[in-house]
């Protein structure tokens, strides 16, 4: 396969790009089961993660991807607070260039940050989530924790449930799944539903229509906190009966055989219950290893200056 | 290629009479085959029982930054234990050794064998490395420029052994 420079988004990625991603994935995760887990693919090799909206989790699997590729590993701090405009970005990836490093990790809360940086550095970049626009590693971990389940994903049915126009993960991981044959449903308030839904993507506004699709996996989205205090928002408890998965909708997965997912952190008590945490079908711990092992494979696949 | 298979076989079976554990380990991708069918050949002597195993040294490579095309990796099964195992690498041409170096690294990554040695089908000159084979099919002296090509029935559809200038590989 050809290497690239950088990963934007999943859009600009052909199918057989996809699958080699996706099949690389495999061997990087069968490392996991060995006494040593590292392998030195990547030495000497430095990642920069560069996060102007925090996130622990996706920087610590980005992280700990690179340290198993035997990369060395920097976090540049940028102050959250401060709001960052185009020039003092691109200032900051002077910095970097100067400092040579080979990959760079971008999380920005505004879309396009990233392709920006990729066209001013000869690093390979990593979008790792902007605006409301792609989040592509998450795109290609749940793609590679759905191919682990079903043999054959075509045909599967995906349910994803929460505030999709605000979410760059629906965006993303809808926009790969389809990729993969399967077939896509969004259930979301109105309000919270984008105008411009593709075609071929089912909408539902509550859960009984939902479930009569009959989804073979239902992803909830996380619930952003800030949100809960916007107009149009409806409340915690609100949100939580109306389309949250209560208790009794997890028994009715159960019933059903459906599996879950939940790109994370998650809200207890507002998307998800404890139950629904500790429901027997959940692939939200799988998402998480398997994180690792497709973040080895897209840094395994890039190469700066390609 | 057939004959010299078996004189694999039978010379690894009389050094290892009595090992604890005895593991085959082909390197991808045509050490493989090679592997199963020494195993295999022999299975029919009185040997010690012998495992096979595969490991995929792509992810231990020195020249993967230089190469053009990025490998799709076909992953490394070496489904047993190989602390204190007597383990014999099994690869098609040894030419440069760099390919054993990686094929030693990434084993020492799985575990801690007692002895590692080497078979190869074609021994040629060219080695880059102080890698030496202890058990050889055949040994062929040709030029830096030429190339062994090894064909097997499993990989390729055919059993051969070619000699190329590196020209014609192109």
């Amino acid at each position: 396969m050809n290497p690239r420079k950088d990963l934007l988004d999943i859009q600009s990625l052909t199918d057989e790009e996809i699958t080699f991603v996706l099949e690389n994935a495999v061997p990087f995760k069968d490392l996991f089961r060995r006494s040593v887990k590292k392998v030195p693919t990547l030495k000497g090799r430095t990642m920069l993660t560069l996060f102007y909206e925090p996130s622990t989790r996706t920087r610590s699997s980005f992280e700990v991807a690179a340290s198993r590729l035997s990369a060395d590993v920097t976090h540049f701090d940028v102050e959250s607070s401060s709001v960052v405009k185009g020039e003092s970005v691109l200032d900051t990836v002077e910095t970097l260039e100067a400092m040579r490093v080979d990959y760079i990790v971008v999380r920005h809360k505004q879309a396009g940050i990233p392709n920006l940086i990729a066209k001013n550095t000869a690093a390979s970049v990593i979008n790792a989530g902007d605006g409301w626009h792609a989040h592509p590693t998450q795109a290609l971990l749940d793609g590679f924790t759905l191919r682990e389940v079903f043999k054959d994903t075509r045909g599967a049915r995906c349910l994803i449930v929460g505030d999709i126009q605000h979410s760059r993960v629906a965006r993303s991981t809808s926009l790969l799944l389809r990729r993969l044959g399967m077939n896509m449903a969004y259930l979301a308030p109105g309000s919270l539903m984008p105008r411009e839904v593709p075609q071929e993507v089912a909408q539902f506004g509550n859960w009984t229509d939902a479930l009569e699709w009959k989804p073979d996996v239902v992803y909830l989205l996380r619930v952003q906190s800030e949100r809960l205090e916007e107009p149009f928002f409806p409340s915690a408890a609100e949100y939580h009966k109306n389309y949250g998965l209560t208790d009794a909708r997890v028994q009715i997965l159960r019933e059903r055989g459906i599996y879950l997912m939940h790109p994370g952190p998650v809200n207890r008590g507002v998307e998800i219950t404890d139950k629904g945490m500790d429901y027997e079908r959940s692939l939200i711990n799988a998402q998480v290893e398997n994180g690792i092992a497709v973040r080895m494979s897209v840094l395994y696949w890039l190469r700066p200056g390609a | 290629m057939a004959g010299a298979v078996k004189r694999l076989a039978k010379e690894i079976c009389e050094k290892n009479r009595g090992a604890r554990q005895l593991a085959l380990i082909g390197i991808h991708k045509r050490g493989v085959p090679l592997a199963w069918r020494i195993a295999d050949e022999m299975r029919g002597m009185d040997c010690t029982e012998v495992l096979v195993g595969t490991v995929d040294i792509t992810q231990y490579r020195d020249d993967l930054a230089m190469m053009k095309m990025v490998p799709k990796l076909e992953g490394s099964d070496i489904p047993f234990d190989i602390d204190d195992a007597q383990v014999v690498l099994c690869d098609e041409v040894l030419f440069t050794g760099r390919s054993v170096r990686a094929a030693i690294n990434e084993l020492l990554d799985h575990g801690r064998p007692a002895r590692v040695q080497l078979a190869v089908l074609i021994d040629r000159d060219g080695r880059e490395f102080p890698i030496q084979p202890d058990y050889i099919g055949e040994r062929v002296t040709i030029g830096p420029e030429e190339r062994v090509a090894v064909r097997f029935e499993e990989v390729d559809g055919d059993d051969a052994v070619h000699v190329q200038t590196s020209k014609a590989v192109k």
